[in-house]
């Protein structure tokens, strides 16, 4: 078999090719339920009720959808530059720590500039922890996915001696868990009433800023020239090695505000359990949502509603929740073929 | 065509289509055995492709392919292979981080055996070496062998698997003239053992030279098969190129000041490829200097340096009579050097940017293009419109992806790009290679007017016709030494392959062949 | 005891190598496939899926190495899924490795709770013992220190020798070595470049998941989550380490156990008592990062790692 450009896809095939990879990833995630003796329309109804089906639901989507949106983030900036960041746990933690450090009455500024403090110290502690792998990549060419990657173990192990050590919270009856941040340090609700914090806005905030820098800015023109093609990139004087760096800091500073909103939004202080692997997901999310901003709302929605909804129905139908993760892992590769798929035909000879 | 009675191959009907592109078009053609023909035709006519379906690299369509008599199953790779056929490739296929003899012997063997009889192997190499006055040490890695010693290993690869039908794909390519006369030496030992050969190239003197007869291909499809001693040169490129334009006259230059200097430089050599030795070079205004040399001799280092991509451990670089303190492509951009690389695919273009975004490439973070770090997509796409215009780029818009283009629709691009600025310093590094002879004028025809208005044009090739043809002065390239400047005319081409041979140089050449069998 | 005392001890040495084997098992998976030219970053995932295949098939009543089968098995099959998507199709090995280990994992879970869901700690199997070899096991200190390991061990060992006698002495790894390095080498023979890397990631695969196999089987004697812990990523930073060569790999591995073994020695200590113990745990994946720094310069990467190959690409 040999795989042939095509010149202009028809929109059917541009359309008819992802719908097919989520339809196939439903099937999956049928035979899977079917193993578990469950019927596959009552656990889809069940997730969709569970993600969506009360105003509850889908407050706690949207929830869930604020740190993935900002680790979408980081992942698509980064990717898109061909910069491997797989380590947005990590610096998702940064984040949470800095947060945690600095707003725990640390900080002796009057009320209003704390958060914009934390918020500006945040980014800046998770640029920093991805600058690492990003000089080892242009200094010495170490390759950056198993830097990131080792990051993130070493990091998390960071956090629990830390959160066992100076940052224990002495009223927190040995648990691991820093010490609650101080009210002027909280995000405050986007409504009164409603459990959703103004880390949801800025998710979207950031989104339509990361969107403008990549289609408007020199900036977003050199990540995307250096992502395509390095060699011409540089042949044409723009400066790879700069861009690189210039990127993970932007990716690491976007997934250390998933940090910073869910300890300053959600939870109010910091423990190990902080994300449930927030920057794997991030990774699925900007995948899905094919490396465009924007589309990483929309992308993190859906997985958050397949969390947030595979939870109730594990619950109702005696399902095991991992069955979410299995359908968002397989939806990536699924997707991965279906977009080559929209520019390549398969053919014989 | 009639079945001759030692006919050993035969090409019937072949048609292949890739989409729209007719590659081949009902090609047919016969070879005898201890004959040689040549596939004489422009890149792009449709050899290699041709070669491929014989390969079972790809179906055909229609036709079919015959070997000794024995009609071939279609699309599959093993079947020439098994029927003696062996093709030495223009890209070597050779893995360079195992040696000659691991090289030779892959595929020999079924995979799944166990053992690769190491030393009887061993034997039939070095015997064939010698028989082929093909020498090479089978202990070699691969990596470390230059061009013609890789040559060598892939020629004795197909000699190894005793193959009765040799195809070689511009072979010369790589080699110095002198070099060229060994191989046909070799060849020539070939053919009086009962080899038949298949030659393909578009060199007209080297067809004369080797082949017995001559099949013609134009666009894909076959226009004529003729015996050598039925034709002459003149008659040959008449057929090759058909009735598309002539190429550009040249009028006498009329060089003014020095535009740009190259004294004493050096850069390290990286890998097999050699840097620069010592090289001093004066580009100046209304002239087209031509550096001609075998591929790998230091092209790629004068190139980068010229071009800003890499700066000299020794010697210095001079704009107008002014050193250059920092140099960067960014500088010699805006230094009012033109670039045109090499590879327009790989380094010339991003494939999958628009032509707006290509068009930019250089300048993007210069006005009119950007303020303040922001893109100003309006003027840019004018850019594009102007250059698509001028340079009759055939597309369907600026916001076409640069992918879709052909190669000399890219290249009209990448001219407008950097000839709109008016440069001063032009640098054109192998400029038509794999453009049809339409593009080919085209491009030539843009660096002479360049040159009549004043700009130094420095031409990289490795095709001594183009050079000597366009060139007002030619240095010769060799081992990252460079010749004097001869004017044109001033050397005939043997005494300039003498040069691009490495010698008439005053310091030695660095030991590179050292690892050379005995 | 001192640090230097530590490092003379048969029971240590003997720890290191325990501590090696699915490392050992797991890089040469990875080291057949990047010779192919395909980066698995499946690895991670592979290594838990083959951790618990290999325990629950033993867990429902086979032999242990039926058991070692089963996951040897399971683990080609996500081999066959990473290659199907990055070879013919030629995805980015990147993405394709990372949702490899994504699903492995999650399915693994999955299966878990499904075989198991009333359990809160997970049962035990009889795992591989240690078997005393006869006669070698009596050297002094090597006796103890590398022949009286589980059989399990024994192989990961015969694995690295025929694994180097494949790559090096075999058509078959001729072959392997070409298509790492350049595809249409081996192309322009009539071989097929798919087939070969397929079949090198497929059964690179399958060692990945003995590795983890060996964590249930003969490390421990049960499966946990997490229990890979990275582990799959320390082997990818081995191979790079051992310069994509089998014996250095190998070398690598022991090397690496052995800072680890000593870590473990080094925090029962008095000095370490006082170090937080998480200190010690980061240690090999800070050793992981540096030996990448060290050997990243100088290791030779084979030319056509993670390049696709489209015969007849225009």
């Amino acid at each position: 078999m040999r795989l042939e450009p095509i010149e202009n896809p028809t929109v059917i095939r541009r359309l008819g090719l992802p719908a097919a990879a989520l339809a196939a990833t439903f099937l999956v995630a049928s035979l899977l339920a079917m193993v578990a003796g469950a019927n596959p329309f009552s656990v889809f109804g069940l997730i969709m009720k569970g993600a969506f089906g009360s105003k509850f639901a889908v407050l706690e989507t949207l929830n869930r959808a604020t740190p993935l949106i900002f680790t979408g983030l980081a992942v698509a900036v980064a990717f898109r530059a061909k910069f491997w960041n797989i380590g947005a746990e990590a610096q998702l933690y940064a984040g949470a720590l800095v947060t945690v450090v600095l707003g725990t009455g640390f900080l002796p500024w009057p009320a209003f500039a704390i958060l914009p403090a934390l918020f500006v110290c945040a980014i800046l502690a998770g640029a920093i922890v991805l600058l690492v792998p990003a000089l080892l990549k242009t200094r010495f060419g170490v390759d950056e996915v198993v830097t990131t990657l080792l990051f993130n173990f070493i990091f998390l192990l960071f956090i629990s001696m830390l959160l066992e050590g100076p940052l224990k919270d002495p009223m927190g009856m040995g648990w691991p868990k820093s010490a609650r941040l101080v009210p002027e340090a909280r995000l405050p609700r986007i409504v009164d009433g409603l459990r959703l914090h103004w880390g949801f806005a800025l998710a979207l905030i950031s989104a339509v800023l990361v969107w403008i820098i990549q289609t408007r800015s020199t900036l977003g023109y050199e990540m995307r020239a250096v992502g395509l093609n390095k060699e011409a990139a540089a042949f044409a004087g723009i400066p790879v090695n700069r861009v690189l760096v210039k990127t993970a800091l932007l990716s690491g500073g976007l997934a250390a505000l998933a940090g910073f909103s869910e300890v300053a939004g959600l939870k109010g202080s910091l423990t190990l359990d902080l994300s449930p692997g927030f920057g794997y997901t991030g990774i699925i999310v900007a995948m899905l949502a094919l490396l465009n901003p924007l589309g990483v709302v929309v992308a993190a929605l859906f997985v958050a509603g397949i969390f947030v909804g595979a939870d109730s129905m594990s619950r109702a139908a005696d399902v095991p929740t991992y069955l979410a993760d299995i359908m968002l892992a397989s939806a990536l590769l699924m997707m991965v073929l279906a977009i080559m798929l929209t520019r390549f035909r398969v053919v014989r000879g | 065509m009639s079945t001759h009675p030692e006919e050993v191959l035969r090409l019937d009907g072949i048609t292949k289509r890739f989409g729209e592109l007719t590659a081949n078009d009902a090609v047919s053609f016969s070879l005898a055995k201890g004959e040689v023909v040549a596939l004489l035709g422009e890149n792009g006519a449709g050899k290699t492709t041709l070669m491929n379906i014989l390969f079972g690299q790809y179906t055909a369509d229609n036709g079919t392919v015959s070997v000794f008599g024995k009609t071939l199953p279609p699309g599959n790779p093993r079947a020439a292979l098994d029927a003696g056929v062996g093709m030495v490739h223009q890209h070597f296929t050779l893995a360079d981080n195992m040696t000659v003899q691991e090289n030779i012997t892959l595929g020999t063997r079924p995979l799944f055996s166990a053992r690769l009889d190491r030393k009887e192997a061993r034997k039939r190499i070095i015997e064939l070496s010698e028989r082929f006055h093909l020498a090479v040490s089978p202990d070699a890695k691969v990596g470390s062998l230059s061009v013609g010693e890789r040559q060598r290993v892939e020629i004795l690869k197909a000699l190894y698997r005793d193959v009765r039908i040799l195809i070689l794909d511009e072979p010369t390519a790589v080699l110095t003239p002198q070099e060229t006369d060994d191989l046909f030496a070799t060849l020539r030992q070939a053919i009086a053992n009962g080899l038949s050969i298949i030659f393909i190239s578009h060199k007209l003197h080297e067809v004369m030279a080797i082949a017995d007869r001559v099949v013609v291909l134009r666009h894909g499809k076959m226009v004529d098969g003729v015996a050598i001693k039925d034709t002459d040169k003149a008659a040959l490129a008449a057929l090759m190129m058909g009735a598309e334009a002539t190429p550009p006259a040249v009028a006498p230059a009329n060089p003014g000041e020095t535009l740009m200097e190259l004294k004493g430089v050096s850069t390290p050599d990286i890998g097999s490829a050699p840097g620069l030795k010592s090289v001093s070079l004066e580009l100046k205004a209304g002239q087209i200097i031509g550096l001609a040399g075998v591929s790998g001799n230091g092209q790629a280092a004068m190139a980068e340096v010229v071009g800003g991509q890499r700066v000299p451990v020794t010697g210095s670089l001079a704009l107008s009579g002014l050193e250059i303190p920092q140099w960067s492509p960014r500088k010699a951009v805006e230094s009012g050097i033109a670039r045109i690389p090499e590879d327009r695919h790989k380094t010339g273009t991003i494939a999958d940017f628009d032509l707006t975004e290509n068009a930019i490439l250089e300048r993007y973070s210069n006005t009119p293009f950007s303020r303040g770090g922001w893109l100003d997509w309006r003027k840019s796409r004018s850019f594009a419109n102007e250059i698509i215009e001028k340079y009759d780029v055939r597309c369907p818009g600026p916001d076409t992806t640069i992918r879709l283009l052909s190669g000399g629709n890219m290249q009209k691009l990448i001219l407008g790009r950097v000839l709109e600025a008016a440069p001063q310093i032009i640098l054109a590094n192998q400029p038509v290679r794999g453009l049809d002879i339409g593009a080919v004028n085209y491009v030539h025809s843009q660096l002479l007017e360049a040159r009549d208005r004043g700009a130094a044009v420095l031409l990289i090739s490795e095709d001594l016709d183009e050079i000597m043809g366009l060139a007002d002065v030619i240095h010769v390239i060799a081992e990252g030494r460079l010749s004097p400047a001869f004017n044109r005319g001033e050397k005939s081409p043997a005494e300039l392959g003498l040069w691009m041979a490495g010698q008439g140089f005053e310091e030695p050449a660095r030991k590179q062949e050292s690892h050379h069998a005995s | 005891m001192d640090i230097i005392e530590i490092l003379f001890t048969a029971s240590f040495w003997a720890a290191a190598i325990r501590i090696a084997t699915p490392l050992i098992l797991a890089t040469m998976g990875e080291l057949i496939c990047e010779r192919a030219g395909v980066l698995n970053l499946g690895i991670e995932g592979i290594m838990v899926v083959g951790a618990f295949a290999g325990w629950m098939a033993v867990y429902s009543g086979t032999g242990l190495w039926v058991g070692v089968a089963v996951a040897f098995a399971v683990g080609m099959l996500f081999g066959l899924l990473h290659s199907t998507l990055t070879v013919p199709f030629g995805l980015s090995q990147h993405v394709v490795g990372l949702g490899v280990t994504l699903l492995a994992t999650s399915a693994t879970y999955y299966a878990y709770r499904l075989a198991l869901p009333e359990v809160t700690s997970p049962p035990k199997i009889a795992a591989f013992q240690p078997y005393e070899i006869p006669i070698l096991s009596d050297i002094p200190f090597l006796g103890e220190a590398v022949f009286s390991q589980t059989p399990f061990t024994y192989f990961a060992f015969l694995l690295v020798l025929a694994v180097a006698v494949v790559l090096y002495r075999t058509p078959l790894g001729l072959a392997v070595r070409a298509v790492g390095e350049n595809p249409s080498a081996v192309a322009a023979q009539g071989l097929s470049v798919t087939a070969i890397r397929m079949g090198a990631v497929i059964v690179g695969s399958g060692f990945m998941a003995m590795g983890g196999a060996f964590l249930t089987m003969s490390a421990f004697d049960s499966f946990f989550f997490e229990m890979v812990n990275g582990r799959g990523w320390i082997c990818i930073a081995l191979v790079v380490f051992g310069s994509w060569r089998p014996g250095k790999a190998l070398l690598g591995a022991v090397l690496f156990a052995a800072f680890d073994a000593l870590q473990i020695r080094v925090q029962q200590t008095d000095i370490g008592a006082e170090i937080p113990y998480q200190i010690f745990l980061m240690m090999p994946y800070i050793l992981s990062i540096l030996a990448l720094v060290v050997m990243s310069r100088r290791a030779e990467v084979p030319a056509a790692l993670m390049v696709p190959f489209n015969k007849g690409e225009r």
